[in-house]
């Protein structure tokens, strides 16, 4: 087909004309801008220094013992080392296999979550019949409370009386051994929260507008087509944001573990041998160290999240991402 | 390319709202077709239909002459513009275009050439390695209408395309769409809600209302010879005056005067079933300052007195409005209308709205002599809103003997 060319040009021109006169507007703005962006600090600064004194100040000050050889139970022995504890700590097989389950808890169950709770989130958004009700029922395991949710798994699965181990190992103790252990705690973990990731992907699909669909549909696309090509990409924000907080949420694991098996048989979590160091063991030295490595670890992946995907900070608009 | 067939075409919601009525329409391969009418009319859902993105609940739809009703979108090869545009964020301007392309499984080589090409026509050749957020609105408006000709398509859907557009933009791409739909002579339905678009645009204008067709005809036909109330007040910009009237001594008795009836009109509404209440329409451009009217015309046409209300100038003409006293015309169908436009497009009910010509010197305030065309006036009956002066589908005036 051949085809001349139909937009009339002075269209093009009013486009291309619109771009530097935008730009001109900003520079002129700027001392505005400036008196607001002040304005903006001030209206923030009572939060900005409360936030200061509730994190920063434990913060400083736990990072500040980690520099101490401080043990509650040798009260005389208290003196500055440097990064003497950090050494201890992170030559130490005790440590590393703690973040070597709490990584493998974080990964498996996020990602179980994620397929879970995207499912979830595609039928709470798609249900017309009793919408209500399934939403509600499916928000009900993140209502309980953990503590209380890590119990009924734990009777659940204790042999002889427990339902689910009567079922799946009427012979064995699943709660003594380490990967079956694991596995439950994984499961909890799971159970509890994915109605969570189900309601932030659910906010998320409520981004897709129902036009783009229509037109993938009209494009030729079949279901997973749209759902992989379009839906999916729309959402990548959202699913981020869930992804990050779920990651930071999990990687601090810890009611779980504690009702469960208390730590034994190496299923420790770092927030657990953390609590066993700093409150059972009155280490506060190697306590805050752990408590430290816990928090730049959270930080790190933080980071990467923010800066490498490119995940928007709660509150920040499209203009502040780039 | 293909024709488009609806046969009974009826949509109706569980909860028992029926949307569309049972339409018939044939639209000719080729053939640009407006789908017209006040929001809720079943306009939009009657393109859904033949898009697929809502089912039929019975009747049957034919695209080429081929059943489609079962088929799902993609398997219809028709392609739609929204009037979001519903462009994919993530995707640049190229891989918008191409998306349908690459769904469709076509070589790479391919894709590109009609990419190209569909940019080339659209120009938007510069762009196509911007992503969406970075185009004016303009431009995404032509993107949505690339990514719908990269396919060459059966039909176009096109859901009030130009309606995100500002008004001078809108001009424009209208006069485009126009263009692009000739050179490329497929097949086209457009759906919109405003009678200036549907006018200038369309082969042929279906005016839609509750579900069911009004009147299907080339613009010119809706405009001269509007078979009920609702499209004479819904064609027409400003719009058709309507003023009540009343038959009384082979007269025709009107807030301006009583106008005389010919002797088909007298035959018409001395039938025993004839409404003794009547509602008259005559267009603005349809009166004439009297001082400009020449003797031969004098006699065709009625004349009146009235003061002045108002004169907007607008260079080509002179808009002049004047108050009428007495009762409103009251119908069902001009209610419809006024809620539809909210009271903006319709003139106040005492007003009447007359287009005079630039030469006239009536003055605000002032009592003006008016001539009226007899031979343009329409006459419609409130109970149904028939326009009972069409003779053979053409309206002949009052006067007609």
């Amino acid at each position: 087909m051949s085809i001349s060319s139909t937009t009339p040009a002075a269209s093009q021109a009013a486009e291309q004309q619109a771009v530097p006169r935008q730009r001109r507007r900003r520079a002129e703005l700027s001392e505005g801008k400036k008196q607001e962006r002040k304005l903006g600090w001030l209206l923030c600064a009572p939060a900005a220094l409360v936030m200061v004194v509730v994190t920063a100040y434990p913060i400083l000050y736990s990072f500040w013992l980690s520099l101490q050889r401080y043990d509650l139970k040798f009260p005389q022995d208290r003196q500055f080392i440097w990064f003497e504890n950090y050494v201890t700590v992170l030559t130490n097989g005790y440590w590393w296999t703690a973040f070597g389950v709490t990584l493998l808890i974080t990964v498996v169950s996020v990602a179980v979550e994620l397929v879970l709770g995207m499912g979830l989130a595609l039928i709470m958004h798609r249900t017309l019949v009793g919408r209500g009700l399934v939403r509600t029922s499916a928000l009900i395991p993140y209502g309980i409370v953990t503590v209380v949710a890590a119990f009924s798994w734990r009777y659940a699965w204790t042999p002889g009386t427990g339902y689910l181990a009567n079922l799946f190992a009427p012979e064995g103790a699943p709660l003594t051994e380490r990967a079956s252990a694991l596995a439950i705690i994984i499961l909890a973990e799971i159970w509890k929260t994915t109605p969570f990731m189900a309601l932030l992907l659910m906010a998320g699909l409520a981004l897709v507008p129902d036009d783009l669909l229509k037109a993938a549909s009209m494009d030729g696309a079949s279901w997973w087509q749209r759902f992989t090509k379009v839906m999916l990409p729309v959402m990548k924000p959202a699913i981020l944001v869930a992804l990050l907080f779920r990651t930071l949420d999990a990687l601090r694991v810890f009611d779980n573990i504690y009702v469960l098996t208390n730590g034994a048989n190496e299923t420790s979590s770092v927030s657990m041998i953390a609590y066993n160091n700093l409150i059972k063991g009155l280490n506060l030295g190697i306590g805050s160290t752990m408590s430290v490595l816990i928090f730049l670890t959270v930080a790190i992946i933080a980071f990467i999240f923010v800066k490498l995907f490119g995940t928007a900070a709660p509150g920040a608009s499209e203009e502040g991402r780039r | 390319m293909a024709d488009i067939v609806l046969d009974k075409v009826t949509k109706s919601y569980p909860d028992g709202t029926v949307a569309v009525h049972g339409i018939d329409l044939e639209i000719a391969d080729g053939e640009f077709i407006i789908l017209v009418g006040p929001s809720g009319c079943g306009k939009s859902t009657t393109l859904n239909m033949i898009a697929g993105l809502e089912d039929i609940t019975s009747g049957e739809l034919r695209i080429g002459g081929q059943r489609v009703n079962d088929k799902a979108p993609k398997d219809r090869d028709i392609a739609m513009v929204f009037q979001s545009y519903a462009l994919y964020p993530n995707m640049t301007v190229r891989e918008n275009m191409a998306f349908p392309l690459k769904l469709a499984k076509l070589d790479k080589a391919t894709i590109n050439q009609k990419v190209e090409e569909a940019a080339r026509v659209l120009e938007l050749t510069d762009y196509l390695d911007r992503k969406p957020a970075n185009l004016s609105g303009g431009q995404r408006q032509r993107v949505a209408m690339g990514r719908a000709i990269v396919r060459s398509p059966k039909a176009f859907l096109m859901d009030e395309p130009l309606s995100n557009l500002d008004a001078k933009l809108r001009v424009q791409m209208r006069t485009q769409v126009s263009r692009l739909q000739k050179q490329l002579g497929t097949t086209t339905v457009y759906v919109t809600h405003d009678q200036t678009e549907a006018m200038t645009l369309g082969d042929r204008v279906v005016v839609m209302r509750g579900g069911h067709i009004q009147q299907v005809g080339d613009p010119q036909t809706l405009y001269d010879n509007p078979v009920n109330l609702f499209v004479a007040g819904f064609i027409g910009s400003p719009a058709m005056n309507f003023l009540p009237a009343a038959v009384e001594d082979s007269m025709l008795r009107t807030p301006l005067g009583d106008l005389p009836l010919g002797d088909r009109m007298k035959r018409t509404l001395g039938a025993g079933d004839a409404p003794r209440q009547l509602i008259v329409g005559i267009r603005p451009e349809h009166f004439e300052d009297a001082k400009l009217i020449d003797e031969a015309q004098r006699a065709k046409g009625f004349e009146f007195t009235a003061p002045v209300d108002l004169v907007e100038s607008m260079g080509s003409d002179k808009y002049v409005y004047f108050t009428v006293e007495g009762e409103h015309a009251a119908a069902a169908d001009l209610e419809d209308l006024a809620a539809d436009a909210g009271g903006a497009d319709l003139p106040p009910q005492d007003s009447l709205v007359t287009r005079l010509s630039a030469e006239s010197r009536v003055r605000d305030g002032a009592d003006a002599r008016v001539w009226l065309n007899l031979d343009k006036i329409h006459l419609f009956d409130p109970r149904d809103g028939k326009n009972i002066t069409l003779h053979e589908g053409r309206a002949a005036g009052v006067a007609a003997s």
